[in-house]
Order: C-alpha cells, then structure tokens, then sequence
C-alpha cells in the first residue's frame, strides 16, 4: 500500500508546483464600503454648504492650506508662502508636481480662478475678498494675493475647514458661474470620482488617485500627508440607520459615518464593530432667535433665555450617554484657541427666578413663542421640548410647532411675523469646525439683512467682528473674541446649548482613520478585500 | 372589444390631467423649499433666492404649472432639482429594480396565496382552514417594516443565509439578483399573500356549494379536477380583481420595502425626492404610479372576459 500512497502525493506536489510556478493573480482590489450621514446628490462643494457634498470635496479636490490636529493652519498644496512686511501682499507658491485627475498640471491660474468663485459664495471668502485688491499671477506656480489693508483673514479663509471649503478645481471648471452647479468632476484630490458609477440614490464611488503626490508630513487633522491605502471607496446610500446598522454587523459595509446615539448598544455589542470618535472637535447645539419680532425684538427678553437654559438638561435629552457629550459655557468651543468663558457669567444655569424679573423689567406681555421642532432628525429632535420646558419654567409661553427638518428651513428663511408663517426660534447644531471664531460663525453675523436668518442687527457687534478680521496680531485675537462673547450675552444672537460628539461605527478590519472635523478616507486601511 | 379598449384608453387623459393638477398645487401648497434644502444649512438668504431664482420657482405658479404640462405633453418630464439629470433617465435607472421586485413578489403572492385559500376552502372549518386564515390575519396585521426587521434578523444576520440589503441589476448574474430580491419579495408578499388567500377562500367557498360542482362529483371526477377544473376557473375572477387592486398595495409597498432593504428603485427614488422637495421628480413619480394604476384596472377588466366569456363590453 505505501508505494501507492506515495505515487498518489504526486498530482498533490504537481499542483503545488503549479501553484508556486504561475503567475499569481492580480493584487486584489481593496474596496472600502461606507454609509455616509447623507446620499450624495450634488456634486458642486461650492454651489451648496450640505455637509455631504463637503464631504465628497474632501475627496476629489485638495486645498492650498489645511487645518491640522491642532487646530493649526498649514500649507497643503502650497510649498511655502511669503507675507510681505507691510502684511499687503501674500506670495504663495504651489508644491511642484501636482496633477489633475487628467494629467495636466496644477497651476496658479487655476487656483486663483477657484478661489475667485469660491469666494463669490463664502460668506468668510466674501469678508476676505472685500480686503483683496488683486490676485495676480506671477508664474505656472506662484501667485499673489494683494491687499488693499491688512487683515488676519487670508490664510484662516483659505484653510478654512468646513463649508464652504476653498477647494482648488482647474480652471475651465472653476470659471462656471458659481450660480451654476459644476458639470467637470476633475479634481486634484487623492481620489478619483467616478461619475459614470455614481448612481444618485444607490452610490458614488471614489478610486484611488494613483498619481497624487502627499505632503511628506504625517496627517494632522485635514492637514499633512493624504496617503491613499484603499483602492476604492464605495458611499453606499442606505437612509434607514438599523437597515445600515444590520449591513455592518453582516459585514456587508465597512463603516457608518455617524449611526444615531440610541443604537450605539447594538454596536457595542458586537464584537467585530467599534465605535470611535473621529471628530474631537464635535458639534454645538445652538438656540436661535428671530429677532425681527416681539418679544425678541428686545435685547432683555432673549437675554431672559441665557438665564432660563442650562446645557446639560438639553444634552441628556438628547445624546443621553455622557461620554458623547459635553458642558461648555465658551461659545467658540471648548478645546480650540479662542476658547474662553468671559461673559458668560451667570448664565446657561436656569436662574428661573432672574429669568421671570427679567421678562418683568422688559414688560412681556406673554406673547407666545413660535418655537419649531424639527421631528425627523434624531439628534434634532429631543431639543425643542427641553427649551419649551425651560422657557415656560423662566416665564415665557411657548407655542411649540413640529415640523420635518425641511419644512423648518424653508420656515426659518420667512421674515414673516410668526401669526403669519413665521418664527421665534429654533434650534440646530453646528460642526464645531465651522464657529471657531466670530467671523467664521455665522451666527455671530449681526449686519441685519445680511445676517443669517433671524436677521439679529447690532453695530458694536459687526464692528468687533470687523476688528476681528483686520487683526492680523495672533495674540490680540483672544481679547476680541472676548468682547463678542461678553456682546452676545447683551445682545443675544443664540444661545449654545450643548457641545456633542458622533461617533463612527467601523468593523475591526478597517483601521487608520484620522481624527478630523470632517470625515476623510486617506490613511484608512482594510484587511481583506 | 377593441372599441371599449380604446375608449377606456381615451378616458386614462382626463384622468392623467386631474393627477397633474392635484399633484402640482399639492406639492406647491405644501411646506418646503427646495432651494434652501439645495443651499445646505450655512448658506445665507441671498445663497438661497439666488438658487430659488435659478430653478424658476420665483416665477408665479400658473408660470411654473403652464411651463412644466407643456413640456410633459411633449414628452419632456423636466430635470431633477438635485440630481442635475433629466427626470425620465432617473425614472429609467430606477424601473429594474422595482419591477424585479414587483414581479417577484406578484409571482410569490399568487404561487402561495392561492393555493393556500383553495385548500382553506376546501377544507372549511378544519385546523387547516383556521391556519391559514390566523396567518392572513397576521399578515394584514403586522406592518410591512416590521415584517422586513423580523426577515432580516432571522435570515441575514441569525442564520446569515441571504444579504441584508441591497440589490444586483439582472446582467450582473441570476444568483446573486435572486438571492437580493428573495427576503424583500417575501417582506412585500406577506400582506398580499393575505389578501389574495382569503378572497380565494371565499370564492372556492361559494363555488364549491354550486350545483355544476356538485354534478362533477357525482360524475366521479377526483378532487384535483374538480378543484382545478370546475373550482378555481369559476372563482377566478373576483381573484383577478383583488390581485389587481393589490397593486395600489404594491406600489405602497415598495416604498417601505425599498427603503428598508435600500433597493434604489422608485419607491427609493419617490421617498428622497419627498423629502428633498425634488419637485419635477415627484410629480413624475406619481404621474407614472397613476398611469401604471389606470392600465392595470383596465388589463384586469380585459382578462375578465378572457376568464368568464359571459363578460361582454
């Protein structure tokens, strides 16, 4: 028998020999499949501030600087800068190398043509654009910002980390009326989009730019090297959280950019799941007055509200587990620079009792809130009741409307008085990466119809936001976001409520993701296919 | 025949015309603005007239209404506000998967319901009677998202036998098309299952009582015969009816379906184009759901007189 047992190990060993001989097979394509907090179903990140579509920006188009972990501005496209001495002229000089998704290289003209039209919609673009005098362009890849007086703002505006990002397009594409949506996807990003696959309601997908060139840095925040380990990115749109919940825990996707708080446990108890906080910044819930009516159209009765809230009633109402979120009374944000509590003193603390002598001293006359609930969004919802809640308890009446989120912002953009479709108040969160300081938060815009809605019309307040942006000495910026911060507590514009955070849900086998106020796909690796 | 078709297709316009109207002062009377859903939540009020002005809905309703019903009766469904594609490519990228699943689950409904009501009447007041009844009960009862949680837990993620969501177009093979389209079939097919069983027990409940059947029997004819033959031919018209008007549920249906197994199909497309204001899609939409509606009812008033020759139009 062991003669035959021997000559039947050949076709074994033959096979094995074969296997060891041929060519193997192509490197497998690494796929990496998200759910992301939205569908992707515009595709300008400069024609719309949506979050997703930022997002998408991320992917496809780099920016000359970036914001890092520190919450520092750094060079990203840009090789080095010069600032003249009088402070009037910005040389910056792009990184040699860089392509478009087509192979022709970046220029200087393209990035001056992308930040003419990002800066026709940004509100900060806006603000920097009113000190620019000129962006000429002195080589292939040199050019000069000039202004007309100094300011603090070009490169806060140009790093800029959240909507509107300045993203750099090429030129052709940046020349679209920023009016019009953009019809040219090509980027210089450290992916690909493929717009022949991207099904609106099914999926985008991403692939791997294989010509970017990554800063030598390692990644900070949105800043240092974007290096690219995934082969392709799939955005899977899946709008029902447990359905995208039970395809995670089927290991049918990866990721899910932010899953709602009341369905962290099932992720927790799964043991190839986690959750990780990506975002350190994380988010502020905001208060929002309508100030063109009675009774907010008085300074005293919306600073009735700063003693009527506390924060942490709205922050358990909501996201419940205190590892996700956070009291904090500055309204720059805790854990950034211009994080400070002057001027909040006494407030945030339901001083019920100061609150009603308050409402008193103003003479309200018990004209009911207008306050509108958004019902369909999670994280949204549970704030509304709590401030009816406090605000009856400080005296006021409330009248408490629920409506589906797009209803509220096409409610809150009427000037209407409220008897008549209109509004007091509502409430919203931020991405703490966009209300870092006064200028950037629009919020903290009191130009009267040129401020967001609620209109909230004050000339010492656009004045210390104008000090603000001309202020070009790092250090004198924190006396100023100070004196906003002791303003708004006379002249209420909103009220924080509450800093959260979101956390990612990831199977085991992804790893590499970078803590950023946005989420970005650079650095994430994936075992297996 | 062929007179009586084409006047009902005649009659399907004044019935299109009354849809478009509803469906257009509906959703202009409705809360919402796409042009600040479009604008993201950071844009200002300037950010967002500037997009309402670019999409024309600063113009005043008769405008909107004159300039969209000429371009439908030429043909032209209009572009969508978000999606920057033609309405009519969206409605086509999204017609596979909601017809494969409504095939599916028509096919599944009728191969389970109606055997299972002819064996309920068949056998009246036995356990067998009462099962299936009980389960229809149940299956009109329980809502269709519940329905779909309760399949997927069991089958995908307890048992993991079949994937929890998504959908693969037909060419991309059979296998894994089927093995998408088998949990949200059954998720769709259970209230369909129970409408179409217990209308078929009632009509083999009447049928069976009939003298013709009675005479088939005493002529010695096996049950299978009887039932296949003299039974089920007989009661198949108020069958026909209901699995008509089944698709009205359908079409309801594959909304929650869609959503719940994230099928990019109509009923996906219907929900985001809801929530988005996405107004030239949704009037779209329902346009094409009314018209499917009006030709269903008049297909099962045809097959009428295919199944009972007395019928005459």
């Amino acid at each position: 028998m062991k003669p035959i047992r021997a000559f039947a190990l050949v076709p074994v060993l033959a096979a094995l020999l074969a296997l060891v001989a041929l060519p193997g097979p192509a490197r497998a394509q690494s796929t990496l499949r998200v759910v992301m907090h939205s569908d992707l179903k515009i595709v300008d990140p400069i024609w719309t501030t949506a979050y997703i579509v930022r997002n998408h920006g991320y992917m496809v188009y780099d920016t000359l600087f970036a914001m890092d972990g520190k919450g520092e501005i750094r060079p990203q496209m840009v090789d080095r800068y010069e600032v003249s001495p009088d402070k009037l002229t910005y040389t910056i000089t792009l990184r040699d190398g860089l392509q478009w998704h087509d192979g022709t290289p970046v220029t200087s003209e393209d990035c001056v043509a992308s930040v003419k039209r990002w800066a026709a919609k940004d509100s900060l673009g806006q603000k920097m654009m009113s000190f620019v005098k000129d962006m000429p362009v002195v080589d292939a890849r040199t050019f000069r910002i000039v202004l007309k007086e100094p300011t603090g703002l070009v490169l806060q505006a140009l790093g800029k980390p959240s909507s509107n990002v300045p993203f750099m397009m090429p030129k052709r594409v940046a020349d679209t009326d920023p009016n019009t949506q953009i019809s040219d996807f090509t980027g210089s990003g450290p992916f690909v989009f493929k717009s022949d696959e991207w099904k609106p309601g099914d999926k985008a997908v991403y692939h791997k730019f294989a010509a970017y060139k990554p800063r030598s840095e390692p990644p900070s925040g949105l800043a240092g090297g974007k290096v690219v380990k995934i082969d392709r990115v799939e955005w899977r749109a899946i709008p029902d959280h447990q359905s995208a919940i039970n395809a995670l825990l089927a290991g049918e996707i990866d990721y899910i950019e932010s899953p709602p708080h009341d369905l962290y446990p099932i992720i927790k108890a799964d043991a190839n799941v986690r959750l990780v906080v990506l975002n350190p910044l994380g988010n502020q819930y905001v208060f929002r007055f309508n100030t063109l009516h009675k009774p907010f159209d008085n300074a005293k009765i919306r600073q009735a509200v700063w003693y009527a809230f506390n924060q942490e009633d709205f922050v358990k109402a909501v996201i419940g587990d205190p590892q996700y979120y956070k009291v904090c009374k500055p309204m720059f944000v805790c854990g950034t620079p211009l994080e400070t509590s002057k001027g909040m003193e006494g407030f945030l603390e339901s001083n019920f009792e100061k609150s009603r002598a308050l409402l008193k001293e103003a003479g309200y006359d018990g004209t009911p809130i207008v306050l509108m609930q958004s019902t369909d969004l999670a994280v949204l919802t549970n704030l509304a009741p709590v401030a009816k809640d406090l605000l009856e308890k400080g005296g006021f009446k409330v009248d408490m409307q629920s409506m589906d989120w797009q209803t509220l912002v096409a409610r809150r953009a009427k000037k209407d008085p409220p008897a008549q479709g209109g509004w007091h108040a509502f409430l919203t969160s931020w991405v703490a990466a966009d209300i870092l300081n006064p200028v950037m938060a629009g919020f903290f815009n009191a130009g009267c119809d040129k401020a967001m809605f609620g209109w909230p019309c004050d000339k010492e307040m656009e004045s210390l936001r104008d000090r603000f942006a001309r202020e070009t000495d790092p250090t004198k910026l924190m006396s100023i976001a100070e004196a906003v911060q002791v303003r708004v507590g006379q002249y209420p514009t909103h009220v924080h409520v509450g800093q959260w955070y979101g956390a990612a849900a990831v199977r085991k086998t992804v790893d590499g993701m970078i803590a950023a106020p946005v989420t970005v796909f650079w650095s994430v690796e994936k075992k297996g296919r | 025949m062929y007179v009586y078709i084409a006047r009902r297709l005649v009659a399907t316009i004044p019935v299109m015309a009354v849809v478009a109207v509803f469906v257009f002062l509906l959703l202009r009377l409705a809360a919402g603005d796409p042009a600040a859903i479009i604008a993201g939540d950071n844009a200002t009020s300037q950010q967002v007239a500037d997009i309402r002005s670019k999409l024309g809905l600063d113009q005043p309703i008769t405008q909107q209404f004159a300039i969209w019903i000429g371009s439908v009766l030429q043909g032209d469904l209009g572009e969508s506000f978000f999606f920057k594609k033609k309405v009519s490519e969206l409605i086509l990228g999204r017609l596979e998967p909601t017809l494969a699943l409504a095939a599916v689950t028509v096919v599944l409904a009728v191969a389970l319901a109606v055997p299972l009501g002819v064996i309920a009447g068949y056998r009246h007041g036995t356990w067998i009677d009462r099962l299936v009844m009980g389960l229809s009960v149940l299956g009109f009862s329980v809502p269709v998202f519940v329905v779909g949680y309760l399949l997927i837990y069991v089958f995908a993620i307890y048992l993991n036998w079949l994937p929890v969501q998504g959908y693969q177009p037909l060419h991309e093979g059979f296998g894994g098309f089927i093995q998408r389209l088998i949990l949200p079939a059954f998720t769709l097919a259970a209230v369909y299952v129970a409408l179409i069983a217990r209308i078929t027990r009632t009509s083999v409940l009447e049928v069976l009582n009939a003298d013709y059947v009675r005479t088939a029997r005493a002529k010695g004819l096996g049950d299978g015969v009887v039932l296949g033959r003299h039974v089920l031919r007989n009661a198949a018209v108020p069958i026909v009816t209901v699995i008509g008007i089944g698709i009205a549920l359908l079409i309801g249906g594959v909304v929650v379906t869609e959503s719940v197994y994230s099928i990019p199909g109509l009923g996906r497309l219907t929900v985001d184009a809801v929530l988005a204001r996405d107004y030239p899609t949704i009037q779209a939409v329902v346009l094409l759901f009314s018209l499917v509606y009006v030709l269903i009812n008049l297909l099962v008033d045809v097959l009428y007189t295919v199944l009972d020759p007395r019928i005459r139009y």
